[in-house]
């Protein structure tokens, strides 16, 4: 093609909501250019599924600078598409050939059930992040600097951990649809600083109680969540959590936290 | 729910379990691989069968053997019970999926588990069961020279039924008996069916604790730039390299060299 643009054949999975069952509808995405996010190319074909009065295809996004963690999408295998580190909005189409096939799904988890098409409800995770994610207290004011001191070591670990965005995507790509990745990051990133230090262990009880209570399968350590996370979070903090959650349940009777059903 | 209870039915609770019934299975690998490199002494089995007689008759290893048996089963059930739980967190499966994200094994580590278990089971109906609970498995007398240390093994039928084993010195030749399970092995090993699973189960072995061994400590929460990196080396070289290339030349040594 002499503008450089590309013809692509799309295979979305089309479903009206989570009672019905859902299938793979195949589109052409005619005339792409190569610097298009992969959102924009769904956009392409959504105006020209409008004007042709059927029913676009709907998918989570918001910020599309890489962010918010709203975009999902399950591209040819990869939860975020091919390439490592980046969310769907952050992938262009110059990361796929001309006359390519791209299979598109939802993330797939039984706690993450289909609103429509594309898009799932992932409150299973604000639900999580309720269970225990926070710290109760105020933090009050801009302390002065270095009034608590904390490691460098130690705040880069947490930063990184904190940089989770919650998207699912370790959800979406562990074969076993387990949210390790997601609560290990967020216990991590409040159990490691010193704020977050007097609820850490209640906090890892009570957000995996929630974890299991929501449905989501258990880890078995592929590292596929670690591989395919968009912002990189590491599977260390898997293995702290469950230190933090071995140490609560079984070594410190004071941090035991009794979780009682319907609380 | 009890404290226990609700420790022991969470997902962390029930990954705890695999991962220290695992890594007892896997010290046990040590001690089994060590103790049946006496099949590759030439002495007509004589260290082989005298150990084998250890292993049933002293007590407190009987009281570890009972101990394993629970942990294999109870890795197996806790194994069943978690891929059910894991296959109902996604009832729809995907079209597409990436294969380069997770190693092979660590992805099939039920099929390989599955193995395993099929494996044990054939293993032990033909060797522990035959040689504890039946009378398929005959004596042999060996009978040493402690002058010049020559050894002589013959047959050996013991008059009464319930004739377990007997070591006695006389006239300065110590007489042995024990149950032959040295001539079982080698009738085993000589049918090339039989090797040739005995080779499989041990791929499977060297896939399952390539994966295994390293997800039992990370399970546990011990992770460490310190010691990981060692947790590793073993992993890959103690019990995914050394110990299963140990048990698979049992059975092809056995094939090709003995009579």
């Amino acid at each position: 093609m002499s503008n450089g643009n590309m013809n692509l054949t799309l295979k979305v999975w089309r479903q009206k909501n989570a009672q019905t069952a859902g299938k793979f509808v195949t589109y052409k995405a005619e005339g792409i250019s190569p610097d298009m996010s992969f959102l924009e190319m769904l956009d392409v074909v959504n105006e020209s599924l409008v004007h042709k009065g059927e029913d676009p295809i709907y998918f989570d996004h918001d910020c599309r600078e890489g962010i918010c963690g709203m975009c999902s999408l399950y591209i040819n295998g990869h939860p975020h598409g091919p390439k490592r580190a980046i969310t769907t909005c952050q992938l262009h189409m110059r990361s796929f050939h001309d006359g390519q096939t791209i299979t598109i799904e939802p993330w797939r988890a039984a706690p993450f059930p289909v609103i429509k098409d594309l898009a799932v409800d992932r409150s299973a995770f604000d639900r999580i992040q309720q269970a225990g994610g926070y710290v109760s207290v105020n933090t009050g004011g801009v302390p002065d600097a270095n009034e608590i001191a904390i490691p460098k070591v130690i705040a880069d670990e947490a930063f990184n951990s904190a940089t989770c965005i919650g998207c699912g995507a370790c959800v979406a790509a562990c074969k076993n649809a387990s949210a390790m990745l997601f609560v290990s990051a967020k216990v991590s990133q409040l159990g490691m600083l010193p704020q977050g230090q007097p609820e850490r262990y209640r906090r890892v009880q009570s957000m995996v109680a929630q974890m299991d209570e929501e449905g989501f399968g258990s880890c078995t350590n592929t590292g596929a969540c670690e591989a395919e996370c968009p912002k990189e979070i590491k599977l260390t903090n898997i293995s702290r959590m469950n230190n933090d959650y071995f140490s609560a349940k079984l070594f410190r009777q004071e941090e035991l936290h009794e979780q009682s059903h319907g609380e | 729910m009890s404290e226990f209870k609700q420790t022991f039915n969470s997902s962390l609770g029930k990954k705890l379990i695999m991962a220290l019934t695992g890594l007892f299975l896997c010290t046990f690998l040590i001690v089994h691989l060590g103790g049946n490199l006496l099949l590759f002494k030439h002495d007509d089995g004589y260290a082989f069968n005298v150990y084998a007689n250890f292993l049933t008759h002293f007590p407190p290893i009987e009281v570890i053997a009972y101990i394993l048996y629970l942990c294999i089963i109870v890795h197996a059930i806790y194994a069943l019970v978690l891929t059910i739980a894991n296959r109902k967190a996604r009832p729809v499966g995907y079209a597409v999926t990436a294969s380069d994200n997770a190693s092979w094994q660590s992805k099939n580590m039920g099929l390989l588990g599955s193995i395993l278990l099929l494996f044990i089971v054939i293993h032990m109906s033909d060797f522990w069961y035959r040689y504890k609970y039946t009378d398929s498995v005959h004596f042999k007398e060996y009978r040493t020279d402690l002058s010049s240390g020559e050894r002589q093994s013959i047959e050996f039928a013991p008059a009464s039924a319930d004739f377990e084993n007997s070591v006695q010195t006389v006239n300065n030749f110590e007489i042995v008996r024990v149950k032959d399970l040295h001539d079982r092995v080698q009738t085993s090993f000589k049918q090339w069916w039989y090797v040739l699973f005995y080779v499989i189960a041990m791929v499977a072995v060297s896939f399952h604790l390539k994966h295994g061994f390293q997800s039992a400590f990370r399970t546990l929460g011990w992770v460490h730039r310190k010691y990981t990196p060692i947790v590793e080396f073993i992993g890959t070289w103690l019990f995914a390299v050394i110990i299963p290339l140990g048990f698979a030349a049992m059975p092809v040594v056995y094939y090709f060299t003995r009579s």
